[in-house]
């Protein structure tokens, strides 16, 4: 299989053509401007079979994705931030329609003030549209991922969009050596695209996007509910099946030296990579620490990483988005799958790296000391790392 | 193949006694025949024609949001293409005058300039009526809505002109533009037939009376529609191109009626009879507008 040096753009730009996806309706938007931009050339130059649609928003994009899926193709965008804020009406009804649509994001800070830098805000905004979640630690793992997507969303007991999230510009503009599949490797792993779900066909009139009652709504969200349940053992089967395929393994979570660890990081997207430099250089300083990466957010792998977590006495959510009034996304999510556990690890959120602020091995060292010092005594269940507080209180004053 | 005969809008939608966006889609339609798709933006036509679990159409459709059919249809055009299927097929959008004129004006703009064959049709019942008779910036000058409310510190009801959303859509120099007005069959039919029969974006202006919203009997509305026409308000025309020099009156009234015979049996003018002055400022827009195009008696 070739290998190849590609942006994390590229990576989801080859996945489109590898995919053999037929619509691409997208609109320019840093850091993702580069896929539209990827999918354009290789249509231009006959690799790619496929319509690209250069709409006039990201709510067009969406919308014409949703247009062609319902049409019974293969359809993909890709968009940040400010595009994803505002295709946010659309994102529920793809996902109230049922339909199989991949969308890759370039996860990026919401305005304002203005950033075009790493975020996870963006995507965590609309954790609740019914959309599948997978985020990428590298740009093999974007490709990858966005193929898997599509097995995962197509799947009859799914039928739900999937969005994959990469790091802005730590992932979609940095190059890194990509192993690239042989197209009949992914013909065999993702197969035809099988109509499996109703399409605008008018040989076979129906219609979509009713006016639904009270009497019948709650059961088309409970669908949706049910759909999302199915794909947890659904996104497993297409890890396996890919693993077998291209020798590849992934997982919902992932574990590095977590057996014997006290405190463990939990992280999401490119961060993963510093905490690991992170465990190595302390677990030769004799500490025990350990780090769990969340590779799927939405359905939310909440067994997993209570199991993976289970000797742990500190668990160190890393949040790269903050709710305000509350905490981080993740650390929500951690915190609430424990809810029902007897014996459950002391859990802290750590925000830091809004903004595409460099996240450290000097950060998560001092994480670490934060988290082994809460393992004896009292702590603060949110914490900002690496912020200029006092900068921040001659204004807003102290809490 | 004439399907003129055959029902592809099913009776038994919850449409009000008397609304005119009935008649409009299913002669558009019966010229369309059955390799349809259809494209519903959110409004009145869309929610009494599709409570779940009934609906009224026998042709393919999609309802997605209220300011993205021309997005959706778009992408249901570039799917049909991708599986070779384009060929015969007709894409067909429904718009209110809300979800043409305002908040979808930025997909259809992008639609026409892209170049889809997609041939969208508004239906105009000049507010939003679904959500209670709100203006619109197609309601006209002088209209009472729920949101141009007249009273004693505003007498007029809606102060500002009408957008002239057909004229928007010719300059787009797509290949064809047309005003059309049920109440006059044979003119809307052959505008609808050419329409279909002309390949990329297609745009059609209807007049659809609203009975509730403009305050007249529902019996009144072929005839309201029809006084829209005679009077000069609603004229009848087409442009292919963006030629606006080539501008073609397809009914040139003999005598334009006053004004006033369209604005009297309609509730939401009714204030208008107290400001005699206004009605003469509409006259004069009408004549204004007619200058170009009438010869001098
Ligand atoms: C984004 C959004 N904003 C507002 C609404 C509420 N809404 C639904 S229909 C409608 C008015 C529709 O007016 P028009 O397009 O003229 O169609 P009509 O109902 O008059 O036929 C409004 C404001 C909505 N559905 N979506
Ligand atoms: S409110 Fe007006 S547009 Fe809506 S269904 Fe009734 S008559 Fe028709
Ligand atoms: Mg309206």
């Amino acid at each position: 299989m070739p290998m190849m040096m590609l942006k994390g753009n590229e990576s989801t730009a080859y996945a489109a053509k590898l995919a053999r996806v037929k619509v691409v309706p997208a609109y320019p938007i840093t850091p993702s401007t580069v896929f539209p931009e990827k999918v354009s050339e290789l249509i231009a130059n006959g690799e790619m079979d496929a319509e690209f649609l250069p709409v006039e928003s990201e709510h067009s994009a969406l919308s014409a994705a949703i247009g062609a899926a319902a049409t019974g193709v293969r359809t993909m965008t890709a968009t940040a931030s400010q595009g994803l804020a505002f295709m946010n009406e659309i994102l529920y009804i793809a996902s109230g329609m049922r339909l199989p649509i991949v969308m890759a994001i370039g996860n990026r800070a919401l305005a304002a003030p203005v950033n075009i830098w790493a975020d996870q805000q963006d995507t965590m905004m609309v954790r609740d549209s019914g959309w599948i979640h997978f985020y990428a630690e590298t740009n093999q793992e974007a490709l990858d991922l966005t193929i898997i997507a599509f097995k995962v969303s197509e799947n009859e007991n799914v039928l739900l969009p999937a969005l994959m999230g990469m790091d802005a510009f730590v992932l979609t503009h940095t190059m890194e050596p990509v192993n690239v599949p042989e197209q009949k490797d992914v013909d065999a792993f993702l197969g035809e695209k099988e109509i499996n779900y109703p399409v605008l066909d008018p040989s076979k009139p129906a219609t979509f996007g009713a006016f639904v009652f009270p009497e019948h709504y709650m059961e088309f969200r409970y669908s949706q509910y049910i759909a999302m349940e199915h794909a947890k053992k659904v996104i497993d089967d297409a890890f396996e099946q890919f693993n077998k395929i291209f020798g590849r393994g992934y997982s919902k979570v992932s574990g590095f030296q977590v057996e014997d660890a006290d405190i463990l990081f939990i992280t999401m997207g490119s961060m993963t990579g510093t905490a690991r430099e992170t465990v190595r250089k302390l677990r030769e300083e004799g500490e025990k620490v350990g780090l769990v990466k969340i590779t799927v957010f939405r359905p939310f792998p909440k067994d997993e990483i209570i199991e993976i977590t289970k000797n742990a006495k500190v668990i160190a959510v890393v949040d790269r988005n903050i709710s305000p009034g509350f905490a981080g996304a993740i650390f929500t999510e951690v915190a609430a799958s424990f809810t029902n556990v007897k014996n459950r690890p002391k859990i802290i959120d750590f925000i830091l790296g809004l903004g595409g602020r460099d996240i450290r091995v000097e950060n998560y060292e001092e994480i670490y000391k934060r988290s082994k010092k809460a393992m004896r005594g009292k702590f603060e269940e949110v914490q900002w790392i690496d912020v200029d507080e006092e900068s921040v209180k001659e204004v807003e004053g102290s809490l | 193949m004439n399907y003129e005969d055959m029902e592809f809008f099913a009776p038994g939608h919850r449409a009000c006694a008397g609304c005119a966006a009935p008649i409009i889609v299913k002669w558009v339609l019966k010229l369309a025949g059955p390799n349809t798709i259809v494209v519903n933006a959110t409004g009145c036509l869309e929610v009494f024609s599709t409570p779940y679990p009934h609906s009224a159409w026998r042709l393919p459709w999609i309802h997605v949001a209220f300011e993205n059919a021309s997005a959706t249809a778009s992408g249901i055009e570039a799917a049909l293409k991708a599986m070779g299927k384009k060929e015969g097929t007709n894409i067909i959008v429904f718009g209110g005058d809300g979800g043409t004129s305002d908040i979808g004006i930025q997909s259809l703009s992008g639609m026409a300039e892209r170049g889809h064959d997609v041939l969208y049709v508004l239906y105009d019942n000049e507010a939003y009526m679904n959500t209670g008779i709100q203006r619109s910036s197609s309601t006209p000058f002088g209209a009472w809505t729920t949101t141009s409310q007249v009273g004693p510190s505003k007498p007029l009801g809606k102060e500002e002109f009408k957008k002239p959303i057909a004229d928007i859509m010719a300059a787009h120099k797509i290949p064809y533009v047309a005003t059309a007005n049920p109440a006059f069959l044979p003119d809307f039919k052959a505008k609808v037939q050419k329409a279909l029969s002309i390949k990329g974006p297609k745009f059609i202006h209807t007049i659809s009376s609203c009975t509730t919203g403009w305050r007249h009997d529902p019996s009144k509305t072929i005839e309201i529609m029809r006084l829209a026409t005679e009077t000069g308000i609603f004229p009848l025309w087409e442009i292919e191109n963006g030629d606006f020099g080539h501008r073609k009156i397809t009914y040139m009234p003999k005598q334009r009626k006053p004004v006033e015979e369209y604005l009297k049996p309609q509730g939401r003018f009714r204030h208008l009879f107290s400001e005699p002055e206004k009605i003469k400022e509409i006259q004069k827009m009408v004549d204004d507008w007619w200058a170009q195009y009438e010869h001098p008696q």
